[in-house]
C-alpha cells in the first residue's frame, strides 16, 4: 500500500469519485437516505420535546437530539455503502475490480473514504434544519468536531457493513449492516443524559463507546467545547476505527480465496 | 372465490416465510425502537398529563404494534411489486383466477402476519414487565383492531405497487411511513405533544389506531377508545381494499 503510494492513492479517488457520481447520477436513489435522518429527528423532536422539562434534564430537547440525527446519518450511509458493496459484487463489477492490479487494502480504503464524504450530504442537510428550527449555532470547532466525527463513524459503519457484504455477498444482508447502525447509535445516551436512562439502558450506554462519540457532537450544541469531551470522542473513535477497519481488511484479503 | 383466495394467501404466507430477511424487520426495527424508547424515555411517565400507567414500557406497546404494522404494508407492497417485476403476476392473470383473488389472497395473508406481529409484541411486553389491564378479553381486542389495520396497511402497500409497479418505488415510502407515524400520537399522550403536532395527531388514523389497542393495555377495554380504534382500521382497510381493486384493474387495463 505504502510501495507505490501515488497508483494507491489514484485507486481511492477513482473509487470516491465513482461513488460520488452515483449520487450525481441517480439523485432520487438518494433522497430517502438523505431525508431520512431528519425527518426521524423532527419527529423526535416534536413527539418526546416536552421530555426536557424532567428534572436532571439541564438542555433544549431540539439541541439534545440533533447530534442523534447526524449519527444516524452516518449509519446510514456507512450501512448504504455494504449494500452497494453487496450490488457491486452481485453483479460481477467488484470481481472484475479486483481482478486490477491495484492492492485491496486501497480499494478498502476507497470503499470506506467514499462513505465518509457521502455522509457530509445527509449531515449537512440536517444541520441546515436544525439550525432553521431554532437550534443554537455550535460554533466553529463545534461545528467542525461535529463533522469530523459524523465522517469518522460513517467509515466505522462502511467497514462493518464490507464485512457483512463480502461474508454474505447479498444485498438481502442490508439489515444485518443497518441494524448495527441502529443499536450502535440509540443505544446510547441517544434520548436523555446518563442519569435519567433506565438502569439497564445506562449500563449498555457506558459500556458503547459509540456514547462518546455521540457526547463529543453534542458537546457544542448544548454547551462549551472543552478537550476534556473531545478526547475520549476522538480515542473512541479512533478504537472503533482500528477494530472495524482490521476486521474488513481481514474480510477483503480473504474474499474469493 | 374463497378456494384461489386461499390458495394465494398460502403462497404468499409460504414465500415470506423463505426469505425471513424480509419478514424479520417487521419485529426486529420496532423491537429495538420500543426497548430504546423505554429505556431513555422511561421517566416521562411523571410529566404532568401524562395518563396513568403502569409503565412506560405499556404505553409504548400500541407505538410498537403500530409501527410494525406500517412496515408490514410496506413488506406486503414490495413483495406484489416483485411479483409484477418477476413476471409472476401477468402469468397469474391470464390463469382463470378470479380477478378479486388476486388482491384478497395477498391481503389474507397480512391479516396472518399482522397477527402473528400484535401477538409477538404482547409476549414481548409481558417477559419484560408490561401488564395488560383488560385481559385475555383486551388482549383479543388488541388482536382484532391490529388485524384489521395490518390488512388496511397492507392493501395501501399493494395499492402502491399496482401503480408503481417497482419494488424500489414501495421502499421509497419507507420514510413517509416514519413521518406520517410521527405525527399521531403513537408514541406519546397527545395533549404532550408539541404544536401544531397535537393539531395534525387530532385527524391522523393512526392516533385512533395506536390509542384503541393502547387502551386495553393501559386501562382496560374502555368504549370509546376501542370503538374509534376499530372504526378507524376499518375505515382504512376498506379503504385501502377499494383503492387496490382499482389500481388492478387499471394494471389489467394497460396490460
Amino acid at each position: 500500500m505504502i510501495r507505490g503510494l501515488p497508483a494507491n492513492l489514484a485507486v481511492v479517488r477513482a473509487l470516491v469519485r465513482r461513488a460520488l457520481n452515483e449520487i450525481s447520477r441517480v439523485p432520487g436513489a438518494a433522497i430517502p437516505g438523505v431525508l431520512a435522518p431528519t425527518i426521524f429527528m423532527l419527529g423526535i423532536t416534536s413527539v418526546f420535546g416536552q421530555a426536557d422539562r424532567l428534572p436532571g434534564f439541564d438542555a433544549d430537547f431540539r439541541a439534545f437530539v440533533v447530534p442523534l440525527g447526524l449519527l444516524q446519518g452516518a449509519g446510514f450511509t456507512g450501512a448504504a455503502t455494504g449494500v452497494n458493496l453487496a450490488r457491486d459484487i452481485e453483479g460481477g463489477w467488484f470481481d472484475r475490480l479486483l481482478l486490477c492490479p491495484a492492492p485491496r487494502a486501497a480499494v478498502l480504503v476507497g470503499v470506506v473514504a467514499s462513505a465518509a464524504l457521502r455522509a457530509l450530504l445527509p449531515s449537512t442537510f440536517l444541520f441546515a434544519v436544525a439550525l432553521a428550527i431554532g437550534v443554537d449555532f455550535p460554533g466553529a470547532g463545534g461545528t467542525a468536531i461535529a463533522f469530523l466525527l459524523v465522517m469518522g463513524l460513517a467509515c466505522v459503519m462502511a467497514c462493518w457493513s464490507v464485512v457483512i457484504a463480502l461474508r454474505f455477498r447479498t444485498q438481502q444482508a442490508a439489515p444485518l449492516m443497518q441494524v448495527a447502525s441502529f443499536v450502535a447509535v440509540l443505544f446510547t445516551t441517544s434520548y436523555a443524559p446518563k442519569e435519567l436512562l433506565a438502569d439497564w439502558l445506562e449500563v449498555v450506554a457506558t459500556i458503547n463507546p459509540v456514547t462518546l462519540v455521540l457526547e463529543g457532537v453534542r458537546q457544542g450544541f448544548v454547551g462549551d467545547v472543552t478537550w476534556g469531551d473531545t478526547w475520549p470522542a476522538l480515542a473512541a473513535m479512533a478504537g472503533l476505527l482500528i477494530a472495524l477497519g482490521a476486521l474488513a481488511a481481514r474480510s477483503m484479503r480473504r474474499y474469493g480465496i | 372465490m374463497i378456494r384461489p383466495t386461499v390458495a394465494l394467501a398460502r403462497r404468499a404466507l409460504r414465500n415470506a416465510l423463505r426469505r425471513p430477511q424480509f419478514l424479520a424487520p417487521l419485529v426486529l426495527f420496532p423491537t429495538l425502537f420500543l426497548a430504546v424508547n423505554v429505556g431513555g424515555l422511561n421517566r416521562t411517565t411523571a410529566l404532568p398529563g401524562f395518563p396513568q400507567v403502569d409503565g412506560f414500557l405499556d404505553f409504548q406497546l400500541a407505538a410498537a404494534m403500530t409501527q410494525s404494522l406500517l412496515l408490514g404494508g410496506v413488506s406486503t407492497g414490495i413483495a406484489t411489486a416483485l411479483e409484477i417485476e418477476g413476471g409472476f403476476f401477468d402469468r397469474l392473470v391470464s390463469s382463470p383466477v378470479p380477478r378479486l383473488a388476486l388482491v384478497l389472497g395477498r391481503l389474507v395473508a397480512a391479516a396472518v402476519i399482522s397477527a402473528v406481529q400484535i401477538v409477538y409484541f404482547l409476549a414481548v411486553g409481558l417477559i419484560f414487565g408490561a401488564s395488560i389491564q383488560g385481559g385475555v378479553a383486551g388482549a383479543a381486542v388488541v388482536l382484532l383492531i391490529g388485524v384489521v389495520a395490518g390488512v388496511g396497511f397492507g392493501a395501501i402497500g399493494q395499492a402502491i405497487a399496482l401503480r408503481a409497479r417497482s419494488a424500489s418505488t414501495v421502499q421509497g415510502i419507507f420514510p413517509i411511513v416514519f413521518v406520517i407515524l410521527f405525527v399521531s400520537s403513537a408514541f406519546f399522550p397527545r395533549d404532550l405533544l408539541e404544536s401544531p403536532l397535537d393539531v395534525v395527531a387530532r385527524y391522523n388514523p393512526l392516533s385512533y389506531i395506536s390509542d384503541g389497542m393502547r387502551g386495553p393495555i393501559i386501562e382496560g377495554i374502555e368504549g370509546a377508545a376501542v370503538l374509534e380504534g376499530l372504526a378507524a382500521a376499518a375505515l382504512i382497510a376498506v379503504a385501502a381494499t377499494a383503492v387496490s381493486i382499482v389500481a388492478l384493474r387499471g394494471k389489467l387495463r394497460s396490460a
